[in-house]
């Protein structure tokens, strides 16, 4: 084979290989999808984040809208102090929303759903306005399993002679 | 008797395998150390890109594609006794990016491309091929082993990354279109749980050591194979089977290291 052949179909190789490289990283892992769009910095305080994750998802009414940067133990309050980018396009975030943590299906990740409130007063990531109060804790299914027997247990007592 | 002619072989043996363990070490060292001029060096690596890669391209890429839809319909039936048929697409991807795509390209790579890099430098050792070139001024190294080398390792992550990629088409094509899982889910919770840095990238280092270590091992074989007919059918068997175990035991040190969580 003539070697500009050859040259033309090693080209289309490597452009093949580009091409998959391009399709893992933006279909397979997502890498657009953070990072490219301007942010504004929430914060939130939870009793027990459970499985959350940092990257995990925060929605509204089910449609993403921004990503948990970071997940630390606050020294003062010791409670988990959660971190929330949220895009700049959404800026109706009110200061009486409710953001609890949610997991998407069984076997499914951790993630926060922001229910939005009635105030006038937005949150926008100044000083003032950057702490959502109201929060929901993930639900620990061990937590839950507990309470029910604890329950099971007190309501059998009368009936034991 | 007997035991001192046991005892002369222990030694010849271990004589032997420290001497083509330093020959291949210094195979490795000129190929990467030796820059050859571009302008000769170029089109030959493009030749052997075009032998190595492209045709290889084939086989790789109907594997990729039966490999990922075995994987949607084992992970569908295994994922669906735990209703919990939506993590599908997280299960491909994984499996084919972290595991199965660097390995299984690996090994048909050896197969493939490592067993015709042995027979062709075999072969023209046997013909004394390179004798007559070191004897014109051409060295052997530099003009036939050195692109061939280059050659296997850029190769490998480009036909690592297609196979992933056609694998993961090809479980959406069985859990999506054949099975009728939601395609929001399949590809949602798969970009939710795959990170760039982590998966991805660890996926195609490995592919990257793994492609070194085949075609070292093939273009050493082949130069060091036993200048017959019979030492170069020896020497291709020893490339396929050194460069799967190789490669297999490599992805164990590397997927502790990288995954292994210390």
């Amino acid at each position: 084979m003539r070697m500009r052949t050859i040259e033309i179909t090693v080209g289309l190789f490597m452009l093949a290989g580009i091409l998959a490289l391009a399709f893992l990283a933006l279909k397979v892992s997502g890498l657009s999808a953070d990072g490219s769009q301007p942010t504004y910095r929430l914060y939130a305080h939870y009793q027990n984040t459970g499985g959350l994750a940092v990257r995990a998802k925060v929605t509204m009414a089910g449609v993403a809208i921004g990503r948990v940067s970071a997940i630390q133990l606050d020294p003062k309050t010791l409670t988990a102090k959660v971190t929330i980018d949220i895009y700049k396009s959404v800026n109706q975030i009110s200061d009486d929303s409710v953001a609890s943590i949610l997991t998407a299906g069984l076997l499914g990740e951790q993630y926060i759903g922001i229910v939005p409130g009635a105030s006038d007063t937005m949150l926008d990531g100044s000083d003032k306005h950057n702490e959502i109060e109201q929060t929901q804790s993930a639900l620990v299914l061990e937590d839950l399993i507990g309470k029910f027997l604890f329950n099971k247990a007190t309501a059998d007592k009368p009936a034991a002679p | 008797m007997a035991a001192v002619e046991q005892v002369r072989r222990l030694g010849e043996g271990t004589i032997e395998a420290l001497r083509s363990l330093g020959a291949a070490g210094v195979i490795l060292w000129q190929a990467i150390v030796m820059v050859p001029r571009p302008r000769t060096a170029v089109p030959l690596l493009v030749r052997q890109l075009y032998s190595v890669g492209v045709l290889s391209l084939v086989i790789i890429a109907v594997s990729g594609l039966f490999i990922g839809l075995v994987l949607g319909l084992q992970g569908y039936n295994i994922l669906k006794d735990y209703g919990s048929e939506s993590a599908l697409g997280t299960f491909v991807a994984k499996t084919l990016v972290r595991e199965l795509g660097p390995v299984v390209t690996a090994l048909l790579f050896a197969g493939r491309a490592g067993s015709a890099l042995t027979a062709e430098i075999g072969l023209m050792k046997a013909t004394e091929q390179l004798a007559s070139m070191e004897m014109i001024g051409v060295d052997p190294l530099r003009r036939i082993v050195a692109p061939r080398f280059w050659a296997g390792v850029i190769a490998m992550p480009v036909l690592a990354v297609i196979f992933s990629a056609i694998g993961v088409f090809g479980g959406k094509l069985i859990g999506v279109d054949w099975l009728g899982l939601y395609s929001g889910s399949y590809w949602g919770n798969m970009q939710s749980s795959m990170v760039f840095d982590k998966d991805i990238l660890n996926g195609i280092i490995k592919s990257v050591v793994f492609g070194v270590a085949v075609t070292w091992i093939a273009v050493f074989q082949g130069y060091d194979c036993e200048p017959t007919s019979e030492g170069i059918s020896r020497a291709t068997t020893r490339t396929v089977v050194y460069s799967s175990l190789a490669v297999l035991g490599l992805d164990f040190i590397l997927t502790a290291v990288m995954f292994g969580g210390f």
